[in-house]
């Protein structure tokens, strides 16, 4: 479950940034093919917060789909499988996004 | 609360380290090895709405001859912008990691796989195989016991054994840790056994020269499908114990062509440990590194 260490990354980086004082929200962006399941992250989240200024905090997570372009073809479009095949057939793919693993703000009091 | 198996203790301290001696006594690190990780105490305290942050027990009084009414609203928010990767701390370590690996001409090899494809027969043969070359040293991870180094200790190897306790993957910290115990000589070759799991451990960069991803035969053919970030991160892959391909139910070509469907570019061994066959290629490839 490496969600659980995920989520002790994010109140890590939190505390780190803002002290220990209340934090409202956290949003977090979890892109589609980064191998991070949000559900689990959010279960992971109640769980780490305990004790912490975060222990009140809303997680909102944005999930951005993958994009993808194909060097055997040519095209760019989305995609959110972790098998990554163009519609052309070809695997021959390079990811432009839809990995990323990112804190992008915090809300305090 | 630790990052590793979820439990109270400050974070690294479900970890356990332990260099395996030669002698008959062994010595686990739990009492001091993690205990300066991060000490953040938690001071806040329940109804600390007012916003003037005295200490506590300083001597103060409340509600009188303020000589000013204050409305209690409700407290304000305000945004930070992190914009910040969550694996930040992670991939910093391991950068210093490689950094202080790649300084001293030292090769560390990720070993990765599900439990049973091999690993620890592939690294006994190999530090038999290479060690007249180039000193090999292992740091092996594993959620519970030292079975895997003391293997390891009886091939002449030095090896650190890093026990997770409940977690599931090494992380930076555990290599930079186990980095220090085993105390590598330059221009050495170390191999990390990564805790067996297809899942966690592909997430973590442990500032290391190569990634090496095992299936065995004895596994499905699908694995590769099933698992796909683990073997995108592949620098090569290896598929063990085909000696015993004629007793099982294995598809080669499909375990293949799923592999390159997934990482187009992947380098892909056919070998047995056991046995010795394709290993000249694996020991080629590590003499590349």
């Amino acid at each position: 479950m490496h969600e659980l260490a995920i989520a002790e990354s994010v109140v890590g980086a939190v505390v780190d940034k803002v002290g220990d004082g209340a934090v409202v929200a956290v949003r977090v962006e979890i892109g589609r093919l980064s191998g991070v399941v949000a559900d689990s992250l959010r279960f992971c989240f109640e769980v780490v917060v305990n004790g912490t200024g975060l222990q009140d905090a809303r997680l909102d997570i944005d999930e951005p789909s993958g994009r993808a372009y194909c060097r055997t073809c040519g095209d760019e479009f989305e995609l959110d499988d972790p098998i990554m095949l163009c519609p052309c057939g070809s695997a021959d793919l390079e990811v432009l996004s839809g990995q990323q693993l990112r804190i992008i703000s915090v809300e305090v009091v | 609360m630790c990052s590793t198996c979820g439990c109270g203790q400050p974070d690294g301290a479900g970890t356990r380290l332990t260099v395996v001696h030669g002698h008959d006594h062994e010595h686990s690190h739990d009492d001091h090895e993690h205990a300066a990780g991060h000490g953040h105490g938690h001071g806040h305290e329940d109804g600390s709405g007012h916003g003037h942050g005295h200490e506590a027990g300083a001597a103060h009084e409340h509600g009188r001859g303020h000589g000013v009414e204050k409305v209690i609203a409700e407290p304000e928010t305000r945004t930070v912008l992190l914009e910040q990767e969550i694996l930040a701390k992670n991939d910093g370590l391991a950068a210093a990691n490689r950094h202080s690996l790649v300084e001293r001409g030292i090769s560390a090899v990720n070993l990765m796989s599900s439990p049973g494809s091999g690993k620890t027969t592939l690294l006994e043969h190999t530090i038999r195989a290479v060690g007249d070359r180039r000193q090999a040293l292992v740091i092996e991870g594993d959620q519970e016991t030292l079975y895997d180094a003391e293997r390891i200790r009886a091939t002449g190897s030095k090896v650190v054994q890093i026990n997770t306790g409940a977690g599931c993957h090494l992380d930076a910290q555990m290599m930079s840790s186990g980095l220090a115990e085993l105390d590598p000589p330059d221009g050495s070759l170390v191999f990390v056994e990564n805790v067996g799991n297809l899942v966690c451990p592909a997430l973590f960069d442990l500032g290391e020269a190569a990634r090496v991803v095992i299936i065995s035969v004895t596994e499905g053919a699908d694995k590769p499908a099933k698992y796909p970030y683990m073997f995108r991160t592949a620098d090569l892959v290896l598929l063990n114990k085909i000696d015993l391909l004629p007793y099982v139910d294995f598809d080669v070509e499909l375990c293949l062509s799923l592999i390159a469907r997934i990482k187009p570019d992947a380098k892909i061994l056919q070998v047995s440990a056991t046995k010795g066959d394709g290993m000249d290629a694996w020991y080629d490839w590590l003499a590349k590194l």
